[in-house]
């Protein structure tokens, strides 16, 4: 139990917090990173090598966009079926590989974005979706090539919904990375995990609580009017 | 300009295939307003969608401005339609650009430097009507504003040609005869060969110079207006003064055709005269085929075979077209 009456706990508080969120944040920094780079490739990907797709002949090889489209699918979908909390064990052996060490903010990276890119890529797939094929269509009577017509016409048209997409994927990411917290990933969910329950601060973990809820808010916001503000419609 | 070889393209196999196209042959020239009509499924759309190749045909050849479409891929084909404008029913407009952007679009995909862009799409836009619209978005304007900056994106490029898939059936009475007038004159300023499919007999009326009708994934005639229009059983003809069914009697029933300058003279009174027929006017029909007064009349003539053939015989030497239905 941390003395309640010691002077210094408001500030220590504080700092603890502070840091973990500050933590959080580099964990769910660089996490988005890689997975808005990823998942935004694999959510055109997922639309466009469809058959009847832009891209339904890859690299001209028709087999290769069937592949390739198969292949995403059944990829996302198992990213999106296992719970995070196993994924999470599940890549330790991944994760030690690749960082040296499944403990610590740098380790947690490696679980969040291996979820959070189907995650993300779901969601673009439906912001693509939405792009109605007629313009499509118009940009390639122009001449436009499919480079062109991925980025000037399909996600440019996107991006409210990627916005929107976007701002989900963060929040999920902080909920998730509070689990990889918990268990030696850093960040907010150490700080409530070690503090609030193993050494019963209710201060520690409301204090944690409401800057989530803040973070939430926050993010959730800052989409919804992106999205607002990006689209003309 | 244009010309379609025996072109055929089914969609889907076995018992559910459908023939969309069956050897159309088909030949626009240059500088020609030539509209397709035909009932929704016809296979308009899939025509219209062979010459700048968003299909491919089973078999047949397409030739836009001297170049075989079927064959080319790849940047040959985006160049090649780069030649080829298009307009579409929808707009199918950027909604995350501005009017100016969408024009400029078209002039990214041809390479254009930033200025070169900016001055075409200013000029093309003045052209169209829309100046002073440049950085509004395509959200805020009207249907008619749309389609206006559909044909300044298709035409940014200076195309030769420009394909129009109903690209008025999304827009009320009045404001399809303004796009319609602005495409002829476009059409006619500069040079423009111009294919267009519609449902609609009103766009043929107003702008085509030629025409061709299309049923079932055939063009069953196909021709210069007015001529389809002294051309006896024409659909085209039919479709445009509708006389309702032949009615039973022991006269004979013919339709006179008058253009232009010949609907002032009287015509009917001079047969009843001349010829001592007792004339009876079934119906009639006025309509303005590209700005000339066009109309038909049908008539019963009473009275034995000689009489009806020489009233007939007169007609035709007034330069009248007369068709003897019955
Ligand atoms: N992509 C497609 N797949 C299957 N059938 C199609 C496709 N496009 C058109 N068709 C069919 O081909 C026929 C002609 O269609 P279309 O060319 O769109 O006619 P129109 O434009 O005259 O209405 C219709 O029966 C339609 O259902
Ligand atoms: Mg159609």
């Amino acid at each position: 139990m941390i003395d309640r009456n010691d002077p210094y706990f408001w500030s220590d508080l504080l700092d603890t917090i502070l840091k973990g969120a500050g933590e959080t944040s580099y964990t769910v920094g660089l996490s988005l990173l890689f997975t808005v780079l990823f998942g935004l490739a694999a959510g055109v990907l997922l639309v466009t090598t469809e058959s009847g797709g832009l891209l339904a002949k890859l690299f001209g090889s028709r087999a290769l966009g069937f592949a390739v489209n198969r292949v995403l699918d059944v990829v996302v979908n198992i990213g999106r079926s296992v719970p995070f909390i196993i994924l999470m064990i599940l890549l330790i052996p991944f994760t030690r590989l690749l960082v040296g060490s499944f403990i610590g903010p740098t380790a947690a990276i490696v679980p969040l974005t291996i979820a959070g890119i189907p995650f993300f890529a779901r969601l673009v797939e439906i912001g693509i979706r939405e792009v109605p094929v007629g313009l499509v269509e118009a940009a390639q009577s122009l001449g436009a090539s499919r480079w062109t017509i991925l980025t000037k016409v399909m996600v440019a048209e996107a991006v409210p919904a990627l916005a929107l997409g976007l701002s989900t994927t963060v929040v999920g990411l902080i909920g998730y990375s509070a689990m990889v917290g918990a268990v030696g990933g850093g960040g907010l969910g150490d700080v409530a995990f070690r503090y609030g329950y193993q050494r019963y601060s209710p201060e520690y973990m409301f204090g944690v609580v409401i800057l989530l809820v803040l973070l939430v808010q926050v993010f959730q916001s800052l989409g919804n009017f992106a999205a607002r503000r990006l689209s003309h419609r | 300009m244009i010309s379609v070889s025996q072109v055929s393209k089914s969609y889907g196999s076995g018992p559910t295939a459908v023939q969309a196209l069956d050897g159309v042959t088909l030949s626009v020239g240059r500088g020609e307003i030539f509209g397709v009509v035909g009932q929704s499924g016809a296979g308009k759309s899939t025509l219209i969608r062979t010459i700048n190749s968003l299909e491919l045909p089973d078999s047949g050849s397409v030739n836009v401005d001297g170049r075989e479409m079927t064959t080319l891929s790849g940047a040959e084909l985006r160049e090649a339609r780069h030649n080829i404008g298009m307009i579409f029913q929808h707009f199918n407009l950027l909604s995350s650009r501005t009017v100016q952007a969408n024009v400029e679009l078209s002039l990214e995909i041809t390479g254009a430097g930033r200025a070169a862009r900016r001055t075409r799409a200013l000029e093309i836009l003045e052209l169209v009507g829309l100046h002073g619209k440049a950085s509004a978005y395509p959200a805020q304007l009207s249907g008619g504003q749309k389609q206006r900056v559909g044909i300044a994106r298709a035409l940014a490029s200076n195309p030769s040609v420009l394909l129009s898939d109903e690209a008025t059936s999304a827009l009320d009475p009045e404001t399809t005869r303004q796009i319609l007038d602005l495409i002829r004159k476009l059409s006619k300023d500069l040079g423009l060969t111009v294919l267009l499919i519609t449902h609609e007999m009103d766009v043929v009326k107003r702008i085509c110079d030629s025409a061709a009708v299309m049923s079932g994934g055939r063009i069953l005639e196909q021709g210069p207006v007015e001529q389809l229009l002294a051309t006896e059983k024409s659909l085209l003809g039919q479709a445009l003064f509708p006389m309702g069914e032949i009615p039973e009697t022991p006269s004979a029933i013919v339709d006179i055709t008058f253009s232009g300058v010949k609907t002032d003279r009287p015509v009917i009174a001079q047969l009843a005269r001349k010829h001592g027929i007792d004339v009876g006017i079934l119906g009639a029909a006025v309509e303005t085929i590209r700005g000339l007064q066009t109309g038909r009349t049908r008539l019963e003539l009473p009275g034995d075979e000689r009489t009806v053939a020489a009233a007939v015989a007169d007609l035709r030497s007034q330069g009248l077209f007369v068709e003897v239905v019955k």
